[in-house]
């Protein structure tokens, strides 16, 4: 049935909402504007004035003109290194390149020479864990110093570390998803195995390279003094060690030529793609961007836009959440399901852009009917291959002796099982608290949703800051007194404000993008879009059978 | 009348006079040659006869076979429009021998007017005024070149056979006069087959003012005149009906002189008589002189038609048909002021060079009569004349009939080859002009000015580089879309013969920031309209790699793809290397030696196998880096070219 909205655009509260999201945003939109500026001006006038483009002109030129681009980690390592590191210095996200969606891995050289930070293979690791589980070929620009080399105990040796990305390039090709390289800029040493390990490499003339080791070492190891464009340039690796397989005059030349592989890419990787453009020479579709919609569907009955104003800036307000929904789904249309039954999960069928999904919504904490009616739905959705939607905020499952005696546990574990076996697509989306179990049920980060979207308003941490601090001093306070001390207010009061501050700090969105907890915060006006855009590139890969765990009865 | 008629054309005329025909109630018949199956002329009549290949020689020139498609389809006259066969008395008399009719005059009047001397001797017994001239037989040199000192300079050379400017030089000192004849003469032989020319005085502030006149094969009359003095190199750019600063006695005077000209020959059908008029102090009754008569409906016949309502073609098919003239002099009057613009698949700046092309897109301006032979889809060949339309208006006075004319060039869009709309539009607001101050030395004049393009403005750029990347078509779902900050990428277009870089820059859907070289461009998308620089976008189409911007005449921009460059990259190699190891047999080169790309320079035996080693591109043998009976390992240099300026440097 078709939702219908309570909300009232004109009154106090709906301004008030929309104020405090702005606010909000605007931290966010702050923090994503210094990210794309790479290395800052400086570097990037250096750049460019080696005739190459920027890293997100690259991303840009390759992509089909128009194309969306669903940036995965744009805030990655905020904060992080005394800010040395902006985006971790890359570019991740989907796009469409003829017509088909694929993960674009690009370098930023304006940031410490694109060498990698432990946050930047950590990024890179996710988008190949997106291409992989999407089935998305991968583009990578390269344009990299390799290993930032005072990084080195966190960036080498581990299992997801530097070497796992070349072991993820292996295994994607064994799969089917094509492995292209761009080679733009350096390759050094563990990073000449990106274009060595992919399917089809292009390397830029006179200003790509790939060695294993640089002049300085080779220098260094064995005393030949050779240049970079000697030991492997462009014209080496196309024409003497065939380590690169097409040899581009510039940037745009070999952007083009990549586009022209992914338009010979034929069936691999191609699951579900999303048909072709009727492509002009290399510039794209004489359309422009060409997702299947042929589908057709309605817009929701109600503006997203107006998202900020019905859902409070203050988490601590509860609200209806399917004022979000009615602003999300196509037509505003919600079946929901057992609506009458466990009342705090809103749980429904409905369609994106056309897509089924099924959607799980917190609309309040979490009651034993709440967990088994979500785990009856999950069920439900995996039975008939619809991918999943959570729109998490919930401060978790509830506690006291009436409920433990239930064994509310015992029920949140069904909904744990039932989210964590699933093998339909789980897309989250944290738009409110992820606090304690509930972000376990809501297929939180460890649940592995194909992806996982932060709103600013979102707080996630193991607890309110306020409730650990309250924990603690607790402790404390029956230390002192069962001592025989005394603690007065402001003692108290002192001893839990560092608590609450770190809590405050360490469950702000961007303090959990920087760290990619999640794959990016977004304006919540763009849910809808970036629920579709995940969805698509969610169906890209087949639908696997569902096997469930022993649910506890 | 008859029932069946055949247009011996093709093109704006054949559908011109199909037009008429039909609306009359006659069967028309096409002919159409082997470039022509699909034209627009064929699809305009009711039958159409293949009649052969895409040469005029092999098919609208083969009078036989025409005469044969007639009598095939029952047709009992032939209608010859212009060019073509339409002056040609033979074929006249073929037509007649045929038992068919011929829609225009007698052999006898064509062959009268057909040899310009004959032409102006047998006028001037009629007592029509012809310029003071050397028209005679003597094609001696010498006496040629008396003639025209007799004359006084500047004199005219002209093709006696001639017309279209062929055969055509003006000589201003008698020094110059021999390579001049010379060059008319050998000019008019190609294209004539007859080198004769006739000497003339050359009229200094000369108008080219022609009347045209309607025979019934004793009787005439006139219908006016029409000014075809905007001129370049002998062609009519624009004409008008009636002339600027025409006076009711001139008029009388001229009309006079040329229905005498018409009635001395027996002319039967619709021709033109051409005057050559002295502009240098107003139009005067003494100053005007016979230059030549036209035995055929001219191109510029619809200014006439709009300034009397009579329909030519319909007195052409009546007079024919054997009706006496429909209206006599004194029922005939001038309407208001008409204006007939030529467009052309041309490049201005290359000279007014013929153009061809698909015309991908095509739209007339309202408030004009478009005669055109061609349709949006057709196909600008170079085996015929690459007119696009005639556009014609209409209006109660010179000024207003101007004015719809520029509005209608500026409204008219052509996709797919080059034209001269700026041209046409550029002289629409020639300030002399539109005050009526025209002579044939006009567009010579001021040329420069007239064919100065008009750079693309920053926001037409802008358009185009929105058009290239798809973003002027309406939105799809997720266009445009970033989680955070803008698409922004870059995109080469070219323009002529310049290149422009751009950076686009589109937030979301709606909004785009088109960096030009010239400065930054907004665009917004307002209920699925873009708005570029505050204005609304202008039409556009893009086929293939062209984006036309239908701003002014018509702005064309190639998308440069970046793969074109791989194509030029390598042509540039300097080292011709050997490609194995082997023997070399043979040098072709030596040091200094000017190559071709393609030319044998070497030769090396390996493997068995004589291998030739070629120039990759043009240039000069630099260095010859090894000799004849050398024993080379793979990739040695052989020879080493460089760049014909490095050598001249």
């Amino acid at each position: 049935m078709k939702l219908q909205s309570q909300a009232i655009a004109s009154s106090e509260a709906f301004k008030a909402n929309v104020h405090g999201h702005l606010e909000a945003l605007e931290v966010i939109r702050e923090a994503a504007e210094l990210a794309a500026a790479g290395g800052g001006e400086k570097a990037r006038a250096r750049h460019e004035s080696r005739g190459k483009m920027l890293p997100r002109e690259r991303v840009a030129n390759l992509l089909d003109p128009g194309s969306p681009f669903l940036e995965v980690g744009a805030t990655a390592a905020h904060g992080m290194y005394d800010g040395a590191a902006p985006a971790a210095g890359m570019i991740c996200g989907i796009g469409l390149v003829m017509g088909r969606q694929v993960m674009v891995v690009c370098n930023d050289a304006t940031v410490k020479g694109g060498t990698y930070y432990p946050m930047t293979v950590k990024k890179h690791l996710r988008a190949q864990e997106i291409a992989e589980q999407n089935h998305l070929p991968c583009i990578y620009l390269v344009d990299s110093g390799g290993a930032n080399l005072p990084q080195q105990d966190e960036v080498f040796p581990d299992r997801d570390h530097f070497g796992r990305i070349f072991f993820n390039q292996a295994n994607m090709s064994a799969k089917g998803i094509p492995q292209i390289a761009v080679v733009m800029g350096s390759c050094t040493a563990g990073g000449a195995y990106v274009p060595a390990m992919s399917d089809v490499s292009i390397i830029v003339k006179e200003q790509g390279t790939i060695f294993l080791a640089g002049p300085p070492l080779v220098k260094a190891a064995t005393g030949e003094v050779v240049s970079a464009e000697d030991l492997g340039g462009g014209d080496v690796h196309t024409r003497l060690s065939g380590v690169a397989d097409y040899l581009a005059e510039d940037d745009a030349h070999a952007l083009a030529l990549a586009r022209r592989a992914v338009g010979s890419l034929g069936g691999t990787g191609a699951v579900g793609s999303l048909g072709g453009t009727g492509a002009v020479g290399s510039l794209g579709g004489a359309g422009g961007v060409s997702l299947d919609v042929s589908g057709g569907w309605e817009e929701p009955a109600y503006d997203p836009d107006e998202i900020l104003g019905v859902v409070p800036a203050d988490l601590r307000t509860p609200y209806d959440i399917r004022e979000v929904i009615a602003r999300v789904v196509d037509g505003s249309y919600f079946d929901e399901f057992k609506a009458r039954f466990g009342e705090t999960l809103v749980c429904g069928f409905a369609k994106v852009q056309g897509m089924d999904v099924g959607i799980v919504a917190n609309n309040g904490v979490l009651f034993s009917e709440s967990a088994v009616k979500g785990a009856h739905f999950v069920e439900l959705c995996s039975q008939r291959k619809i991918p999943l939607v959570f729109l998490q905020n919930i401060t978790g499952f509830m506690v006291g002796r009436k409920y433990e005696n239930e064994g509310i546990a015992r029920h949140g574990a069904k909904m744990v099982t039932a989210v964590a076996c699933t093998n339909v697509p789980k897309i989250t989306m944290l738009v409110g608290g992820s606090f304690g179990a509930g972000n376990y049920g809501m297929a939180g980060r460890a649940y592995s949703p194909r992806f996982l979207w932060s709103w600013p308003n979102s707080r996630i941490s193991v607890m309110g800051g306020a409730q650990a601090a309250g924990v603690l001093a607790t402790v404390k306070r029956d230390a002192i007194e069962r001592a025989g001390g005394s603690w007065s207010e402001d003692e108290e009061a002192e001893f839990k404000r560092p608590t609450v501050e770190m809590f405050e700090e360490q469950s702000h969105p961007l303090y959990a993008s920087a760290r990619l907890w999640d794959d990016g915060v977004l304006d919540p006006r763009k849910t809808r879009d970036v629920l579709a855009l995940s969805l698509r590139a969610a169906l890209n890969a087949p639908i696997e059978d569902t096997r469930f765990g022993v649910f506890r009865m | 009348m008859f029932d069946t008629i055949l247009i011996a054309n093709r093109g704006e005329i054949a559908c011109r006079v199909a037009r008429t025909a039909k609306a009359m109630g006659l069967t028309t018949v096409a002919v159409y040659s082997d470039a022509d199956a699909g034209a627009a002329h064929v699809a305009a009549c009711d039958r159409a006869v293949h009649i052969g290949g895409a040469a005029p020689s092999e098919s609208y020139l083969k009078g036989d076979r025409i005469i044969e498609a007639a009598l095939e389809t029952g047709a009992q006259a032939i209608h010859p429009g212009y060019g073509f066969l339409s002056e040609n008395p033979g074929f006249v008399d073929a037509v007649e021998a045929a038992g068919l009719t011929f829609i225009g005059p007698s052999a006898k009047a064509i062959r009268a007017m057909g040899l310009k001397d004959a032409a102006k001797a047998l006028m001037h017994d009629a007592g029509v005024p012809v310029v003071p001239g050397y028209h005679g037989a003597n094609q001696d040199p010498e006496h040629l070149s008396g003639a025209a000192d007799t004359i006084g300079y500047p004199v005219l050379i002209k093709a006696v056979a001639g017309g279209g400017g062929k055969g055509m030089r003006l000589v201003e000192r008698p020094e110059e006069f021999a390579d001049a004849l010379e060059s008319a003469q050998s000019e008019a032989r190609t294209a004539f087959g007859n080198p004769d020319v006739l000497i003339e005085k050359y009229i200094t502030s000369p108008r080219h003012i022609e009347v045209q006149v309607f025979g019934d094969g004793t009787h005439a009359v006139h219908l006016f005149e029409r000014d075809c003095s905007l001129q370049r190199r002998h062609q009519k750019v624009i004409e008008e009906a009636p002339a600027p600063g025409m006076t009711a006695e001139m008029r009388a005077a001229m009309g006079q002189a040329a229905v005498r000209a018409a009635e001395a020959i027996g002319y039967k059908g619709a021709g033109t008589v051409e005057f050559i008029v002295d502009g240098s102090d107003g139009l005067r009754p003494d100053g005007f002189w016979f230059m030549e008569m036209n035995t055929r409906l001219q191109v510029e016949h619809p200014v006439t038609e709009l300034i009397t309502g009579v329909d030519l073609v319909e007195w052409q098919l009546r007079v024919a048909a054997g009706e006496g003239l429909p209206l006599q002099q004194e029922e005939l009057t001038i309407n208001g002021h008409a204006f007939e613009a030529r467009l052309y698949a041309e490049d201005v700046p290359k000279g007014f060079l013929p153009a061809t092309g698909t015309l991908s897109h095509l739209a007339f301006g309202e408030g004009a009569r478009a005669d055109s032979g061609v349709r949006a889809g057709d196909t600008i060949s170079p085996h015929y004349d690459p007119m696009i339309a005639k556009l014609v208006t209409h209006g109660p006075t010179r000024a207003i009939a101007l004015k719809r004319l520029d509005r209608a060039l500026r409204e008219t869009q052509v996709a797919g080859t080059v034209t001269n709309l700026g041209f046409l539009g550029a002289l629409c607001r020639h300030e002399g002009f539109a005050r009526g101050e025209v002579d044939t030395g006009l567009i010579g004049r001021d040329l420069d000015a007239l064919v100065a393009e008009a750079g693309p403005t920053p926001a037409v750029v802008a358009q185009a580089a929105l058009a290239a990347l798809g973003l002027m078509c309406a939105p799809v779902p997720g266009l445009g879309f970033r989680l955070w900050g803008a698409d922004a990428r870059r995109i080469m277009l070219e323009s002529g013969e310049e290149e422009i870089a751009l950076k686009v820059r589109l937030t979301g859907a709606n909004h785009a920031l088109i960096e030009t070289e010239s400065g930054p461009v907004q665009a917004e998308r307002r209920e699925g309209t873009w708005w570029i620089a505050g204005a609304r976008a202008m039409d556009w189409v893009r086929n293939g790699d062209v984006v036309t911007v239908f701003a002014g005449a018509g702005q064309r921009f190639r998308v440069i793809d970046p793969l074109e460059r791989a194509a030029s990259a390598g042509a540039g190699a300097d080292v011709i290397e050997a490609p194995m190891p082997g023997l070399v047999k043979a040098l072709y080169a030596e040091a200094g030696q000017t190559v071709a790309a393609g030319d044998r320079l070497a030769v090396l035996e390996a493997m068995k196998m004589e291998h030739a080693l070629l120039a990759p591109r043009d240039g000069v043998v630099a260095e010859v880096l090894s000799q004849a009976g050398d024993q080379v390992e793979a990739g040695a240099p052989l020879i080493r070219l460089e760049d014909a300026e490095e050598e001249a440097a």
